[in-house]
């Protein structure tokens, strides 16, 4: 069986010459649920970044799905990995709501009359069936939150890896979101500065630190080492 | 709320519709060549960078400050979108900001919008974006020189915006020229001084911030046809001014002049309502209206060409 | 110190305007304002059909007949750019204030232009204010607007009021460090410093707007975006859309007839 996300001693530098990977290894299974925590700074959204080729590998390997990141297989990883970025005012770059939700399905090249039903299916999930109509501007970021993760289901991708979901949500609207997460049955990989939601949604917990992963397993274990946690500027929950 | 960065906006029923039409007819081949270049330039960042430029200087021009008397400098920003992304980028970053303010704000009309658009979008990205460029290559390198040639680069855009809607608006038989024209251009040149002021601020913010940010503008398409519309401005502003100050025959320019209607009998006493603009030695009013103007962007042209001379000199020799 | 009006003036509806195609809606505010800039200085009769028209629209809208009417006076600082016409229009004698001679011929045509820009700003809110903007949009793609151009605008709707958020957090921030006032010379500060302070504030968005717009290429690349934009198609005109047009441009046809016809 392949793994879903395999990722081999990967190493990546911005152009302005910051390394922000040092060698990066992380394997997930399919429909396993990962939470990637980590400090400011320490390369979660620059992995991310990388796992559906909006960044190409410095040294070491990507693969998602079996498929080798490549300029070929481009479409079919963009196709599989669904990526929510860390502001939904980046994701949400339509005037409505439905246009959004219809974009990825419209760039796959799929036909109108599936594209339509995956938005309804897609917002559907996320609770937003009322909104197709909305103009984006307009929504709390609770409601943003949820449609930029529609956006991606509405690709059906085989992984969603979102970036901070939980960050400026009120607790009803972050309660909202730790059900959905729960509910959905993608493999995940989710990173977040919030432990307890790490410790309710996520079997498995992976710490990374300047570039490196620094501790990869059971989140009970994880998040039961005090001492690790202080390490890398995490608070016990 | 008020809304209104610069009085350029023209409203529907100010300009005859053989003039509007003229305006959409240039707009659209303006356009065309616009999102050819453009495509060119940036590829597939077209869309995204441009429409996202566009909610910046809509956004900008909400940004004022408080000058005297409860009046307020702001940007029109045509010269800094040239300046930062070159002349056909601005163009379109432009289009949209007009087209929206007609759209959903009636700032400006729809069957005028052509004009609008020409006005305050493509005349002052050339403009700015001409005269910045040409005072770059004569003053060389250096902070100085930068906030030099973009002060009057900005401040020259405006002028030739305004002074473009005064021409349509004579031309359609709403305000007679010689009103018009100076009454614009007196107006705008302190609009201008506003405009000047915070496009230097923010290439002073970006010449110390993102230094490669302001190279993307030396690098654009549209060199050449910025030169042209320099050139052909400069052109057109002689010529005029020559042609009337040069005529032996007071007749001749007397009839010129009611032909198009701007020189009624009840000319003389408003035109003293802008003595400002009437050069002492010469009487025409429209005539010494043109006159002023250019002479007036020499002076402000040379005013800052020997500032930054006098700068850079200064900081050479310490 | 911002200043910007951060609604816009759609209302949402379910009345004959909202529901028409926004194509027909587009065409017909264009004849509309055409009708009205075509006809001749003093066509009293014809702009007053024109007028009638616009407040049956606005009736019809369920906006209330002077919802148009008390929003549309925002022409009005531009009628400086005419008020010269009573004064050097050359006719007969009106009046004689002092040395300036207000001419019939000159007053005619300035109360016309006014006149004329008053009724188009009516339909020019209405079509605004019944139409949501995205659907203005695919209306204007379908219009043969360049869809490149037509994207660009969509984006800038999208992100106009992100960014105007930005600067007036930028602004608060600015605010709220001056007034500690660290450089006593600046305390105040001249006009040139404020205007500075502003363009720094310009700068700054600047290079916001370019990030912002790199993480949004990104999204749409993450997306499938491969270069090129592409949209579902919109609604077929239904009958209703094409009967409301015919109507509307014979009503203008009309009005127009009207102003040519009693022509001075
Ligand atoms: N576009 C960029 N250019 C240069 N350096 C960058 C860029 N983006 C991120 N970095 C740097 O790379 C490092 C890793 O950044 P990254 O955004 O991946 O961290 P993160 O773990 O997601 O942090 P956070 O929790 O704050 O989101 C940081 O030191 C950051 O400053
Ligand atoms: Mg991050």
């Amino acid at each position: 069986m392949h793994h879903t996300i395999e990722v081999q001693a990967l190493q990546f530098a911005y152009p302005d010459g910051h390394t922000a990977l040092r060698g990066v290894d992380l394997s997930i299974a399919p429909g396993e649920k990962v939470a990637l925590v980590g400090p400011n700074g320490a390369g979660k959204s620059t992995l991310m970044l990388h796992l559906n080729g909006l960044l190409q590998a410095g040294a070491g390997a990507v693969s998602v799905c079996g498929l080798s990141i490549r300029a070929e297989t481009l479409g079919q990883v963009r196709a599989a990995v669904g990526l929510v970025f860390q502001d939904p005012d980046d994701q949400l770059f339509s005037p409505t709501v439905f246009e959004d939700v219809a974009f990825g399905p419209l760039h796959m090249g799929l036909a109108e009359a599936e594209v339509r039903a995956r938005v309804e299916r897609a917002l559907a999930a996320v609770g937003m069936g009322a909104y197709a109509q909305r103009v984006s501007h307009h929504l709390s970021v609770g409601e943003k939150k949820r449609i930029a993760i529609a956006t991606v289901l509405s690709m059906s991708p085989e992984i969603l890896v979102l970036d901070e979901p939980s960050a400026g949500l009120d607790p009803r609207a972050r309660r909202g979101l730790i059900r959905l997460l729960s509910e959905l049955p993608q493999t995940m990989l989710v990173s977040t500065h919030d432990l307890r939601l790490v410790a309710e949604v996520f079997p498995r917990t992976v710490i990374m630190d300047q570039g490196r992963v620094v501790a990869d397993g059971p989140t009970a274990r994880l998040l039961g080492d005090p001492a690790l946690l202080d390490a890398h500027g995490l608070e016990p929950v | 709320m008020l809304f209104k960065p610069v009085q350029l906006h023209i409203p529907d029923g100010f300009l005859s519709t053989p003039v509007s039409i003229i305006g959409w007819v240039l707009l659209v081949v303006t356009v065309a060549v616009a999102l050819r270049q453009t495509r060119g330039q940036l590829g597939e960042r077209q869309i995204p960078l441009m429409g996202v430029l566009a909610a910046f200087i809509f956004a900008a021009q909400a940004i004022n400050f408080p000058v005297a008397g409860g009046t307020s400098g702001h940007l029109l920003g045509g010269a800094l979108a040239a300046i930062i992304m070159g002349p056909w980028a601005a163009v379109l970053i432009m289009t949209s900001v007009v087209a929206i303010q007609g759209l959903i704000f009636q700032d400006g009309g729809l069957l005028v919008m052509g004009w609008n658009i020409l006005n305050m979008g493509v005349l002052t990205a050339f403009t700015g974006y001409f005269v910045y460029q040409l005072m770059r290559r004569l003053l060389g390198e250096g902070r100085n020189s930068l906030l030099a040639a973009g002060a009057v680069g900005a401040w020259l855009s405006v002028m030739v915006g305004a002074l473009a809607t005064a021409i349509q608006l004579g031309v359609s038989g709403t305000s007679p020229l010689g009103v018009a024209l100076p009454a614009m251009a007196g107006v705008h040149a302190l609009i201008g001084l506003g405009e000047a002021v915070i496009t230097v601020g923010a290439l002073t913010f970006l010449y110390a911030a993102r230094r490669d940010l302001l190279s993307i503008g030396e690098t654009a398409p549209g060199k050449a046809s910025a030169s042209w519309v320099g050139v052909g401005l400069g052109i057109a502003l002689v010529v005029a001014a020559f042609s009337f100050a040069a005529s032996p025959d007071p007749d001749g320019l007397e009839r010129v002049a009611e032909d198009t209607g701007f020189l009624g009998r009840a000319l003389e006493p408003v035109y003293n309502l802008f003595p400002d603009y009437t050069l002492p030695f010469i009487s025409d009013p429209l005539v010494s209206g043109i006159l002023a103007v250019i002479l007036g962007t020499l002076i402000v042209f040379g005013a800052a060409f020997l500032l930054a001379r006098v700068q850079g000199s200064r900081k050479a020799g310490a | 110190m911002l200043h910007i009006d951060l609604a816009d003036h759609y209302q949402r509806g379910t009345s004959p305007i909202h529901r028409l195609d926004p194509r027909v809606k587009i065409v017909g505010t264009l004849l509309f304002i055409l009708a009205a800039t075509l006809l001749p200085p003093g066509s009293w009769a014809a702009l007053a059909v024109l007028f009638l028209g616009s407040l049956g629209v606005a009736w019809q809208s369920r906006l209330g007949v002077t919802y148009a009417l008390k929003r549309s006076f925002v022409v009005l600082p531009f009628a400086l750019a005419a008020v010269t016409l009573p004064f050097t229009v050359p006719g007969a004698t009106l009046a004689q204030v002092g040395a300036f001679v207000i001419s019939v011929e000159g007053t005619v045509r300035f109360l016309s232009v006014l006149v004329k820009s008053w009724v188009s700003v009516q339909v020019a809110l209405l079509l605004a204010v019944t139409t949501a903007f995205p659907d203005l949009l695919w209306a204007l793609r379908e219009l043969r607007v360049p869809r490149p151009l037509v994207s660009i605008i969509s984006f800038m709707y999208r992100y106009m009021f992100v960014l105007a958020d930005e600067a007036l957090r930028l602004q608060r921030a600015r605010a709220a460090r001056s007034a500690q006032g660290q450089d006593p010379r600046r305390t105040g500060g001249s006009v040139l410093w404020r205007g500075r302070v502003a363009g720094g504030l310009v700068g700054n968005l600047t290079l916001r707007a370019f990030e912002r717009s790199e993480r949004i290429y990104n999204a749409m690349l993450a997306r499938g975006f491969r270069g090129e934009l592409k949209t579902l198609t919109p609604p077929t005109l239904t009958q209703f859309d094409r009967y409301a047009l015919a109507g509307w441009v014979t009503f203008l046809a009309m009005a127009s007839l009207i102003g040519f016809v009693f022509a001075r």
